[in-house]
């Protein structure tokens, strides 16, 4: 769409501005400042440079969390990549069966994050859950408060459980959205159900995708409540990621400037990955057979 | 291009088993919320033997229940009108017009709202005690500004850009001045998008526990951080907790069927 120049168009969106700016940059600027300052405490600072950066960047710990949190980011992506794809595909296209698959799918997106913990805490349980009293009853040796190994199904299950039904709904978004002479001019071609898919459906699926993943990557990059509730980080801190690592050593152990530097490097990679995120959402702009009407 | 008959039937097997699977989990927490703590710890059924509204009755009657319902509920009201009416004549701006660094802007809201609220935290207790807001609904409203605003943003700016600019150009010819044209005709053109961006300004902020729970303390002390600490404590009351926890997502499922067609377009700001 073809747009006129106009500066005096910043004054609309200025309150907007204002406003995100108090929120974000204000506290942002905080914590860059703590990242290069020390304290003996009685609100005394003084100035150590890139000293947080050098401890935080070196430290086991920030790598063990780093390393557990990328892992976790990949694992959810390649099971809820291709399940939410296959499902999208499966999906009844027109008739009453769209509205109800996809309000029942939509339903655990819209549960707050700490009932999400609370509804799987509940469920997987051995002593009073579905799941864990079903799985001991089979004679599994399933305890995701003392084992690392169900510790981790658990919480990535639940990440499944939880977000799927995004990369669902975004792939039906673009599904629908291809035209069905596609289909004819396949029928006609006599092409198989596969040549149809990896020929027609999988690249105007492309964008949906890559939106799919960035979406689901940030986002589970970033995961705190869900895990808090569930396992608290642990058993140990076999599943303490990078938020849960953050806010236990600003808000728990009050470490200003270590987590003052941890944070301006967490805010980095978010922002390497925006930067990706904003390239793909305005390069096709233009393209509007990835839009709904 | 689908085969008549056991073929099709058998596709929507798919769809089918992910719902019991979604679904499953929702029943329990159904199932024990109308269960007494004692039946829960003590035996073991698939459904409530004797079905009791006793725990709704716990957070309908004491205060440090219902009461987090009443905070949550203010903080999100307040911020999803805040962020909405601060949203509108941005996104307008951003649909319409190129001005001094709109891209760079643009792009600065998405960071905010993929920015992880673990980093903002420590920043925002400190930011909001030293204003003396710390435990106000109107602190955790703002605070979520930090990702509802970018949000609605994009969201309206992916609907305003669907409706032709021809029709803003006819009404300033006709001699409409700008509010009048954008409260009589631009807005009901995108009442769709209104209502989404609203839908989800809600729902991240009813969603969100980080930042609510660590800007309160007693006076604006959300559900969610109610529900955290109940846990925490020695006293486990399960059957209240799922109760609690069923109470937080009927908000969303009373809407959903409204939104339907535009959950994915929400999720992916505008852009699907």
């Amino acid at each position: 769409m073809r747009k006129t120049l106009n500066h005096k168009a910043l004054w609309l969106a200025s309150p907007a501005l204002l406003l995100v700016a108090f929120t974000a940059l204000i506290p942002l600027l905080t914590v860059v400042n703590y990242s290069v300052q020390d304290t003996f405490g009685d609100n005394k600072f003084f100035w150590v440079g890139a000293e947080w950066y050098k401890e935080i960047l070196l430290s086991e710990r920030f790598h063990a969390a780093f390393f557990r949190q990328v892992a976790f980011s990949a694992a959810i992506l390649a099971i809820e990549i291709p399940l939410g794809l296959a499902i999208a595909l499966a999906m009844p296209k027109k008739g009453w069966g769209v509205s109800v698959c996809l309000v029942l799918m939509a339903l655990p997106l819209l549960i707050p994050w700490n009932v999400v913990g609370t509804i799987w805490q509940i469920f997987a349980r051995v002593d009073i859950g579905l799941l864990g009293h079903t799985l001991a009853g089979f004679g599994f040796d399933y305890n995701y408060t003392q084992d690392p190994v169900a510790a981790w199904i658990t919480l990535i299950v639940m990440d499944v459980w939880h977000w799927t039904s995004l990369v669902v709904l975004l792939c039906y978004a673009g599904l629908v959205a291809i035209p069905q002479a596609y289909y004819q001019a396949a029928r006609i071609d006599g092409a198989s159900r596969w040549a149809v898919f990896r020929h027609i459906e999988l690249p105007k699926l492309n964008r949906v995708l890559l939106i799919a993943v960035l979406l689901r990557f940030m986002d589970s990059f970033m995961i705190y409540t869900e895990p808090f509730v569930v396992t608290g980080g642990g058993p140990g801190n076999t599943t303490t990621f990078l938020s849960v690592d953050l806010v236990q050593m600003a808000i728990g152990q009050f470490d200003l400037g270590p987590a003052a530097a941890m944070s301006v490097v967490y805010f980095l990679i978010i922002l390497g990955l925006s930067w990706l995120f904003y390239t793909v959402m305005t390069r096709e702009d233009t393209d509007a057979e990835g839009r709904l009407p | 291009m689908t085969q008549p008959g056991t073929t099709s039937r058998l596709k929507y097997l798919t769809p089918a088993l992910y719902i019991l699977f979604l679904l499953t989990p929702i029943y329990w927490l159904l199932t024990m919320s109308l269960k007494t703590n004692q039946e829960i710890l003590s035996t073991f059924s698939l459904w409530p033997v004797n079905p009791t509204f006793e725990n709704y009755m716990v957070i309908f009657t004491d205060a440090a229940w219902y009461s987090g319902y009443i905070n949550s509920m203010i903080y999100v009201s307040m911020n999803t009108v805040i962020s909405v009416l601060a949203a509108l004549p941005a996104a307008y701006a951003f649909s319409r017009y190129r001005f001094l660094g709109d891209k760079h802007i643009f792009f600065w809201l998405l960071t905010n709202r993929m920015a992880p609220p673990a980093v903002f935290a420590l920043p925002f207790f400190q930011l909001y005690s030293s204003v003396g807001l710390f435990d106000t609904h109107i602190a955790v409203a703002l605070a979520h500004c930090l990702f509802n605003i970018p949000l609605a943003i994009w969201i309206l700016e992916g609907f305003m850009s669907g409706v032709p600019r021809e029709i803003d150009e006819t009404a300033y010819i006709d001699g409409y001045s700008f509010p009048r044209f954008f409260t009589k005709i631009f807005l009901p053109l995108i009442a769709s998008g209104v209502g989404v961006a609203a839908f989800f300004c809600f729902m991240f902020s009813w969603v969100e526990l980080l930042i609510a729970r660590t800007l309160t303390s007693v006076a604006a002390k959300p559900i969610a951080a109610v529900m955290t600490r109940t846990v925490s404590a020695s006293g486990l009351d399960w059957g209240v907790l799922a109760a609690a926890g069923v109470l937080t997502i009927i908000p969303g499922a009373l809407v959903i069927w409204f939104v339907r067609h535009h959950i994915a377009r929400g999720f992916a700001l505008g852009r699907v």
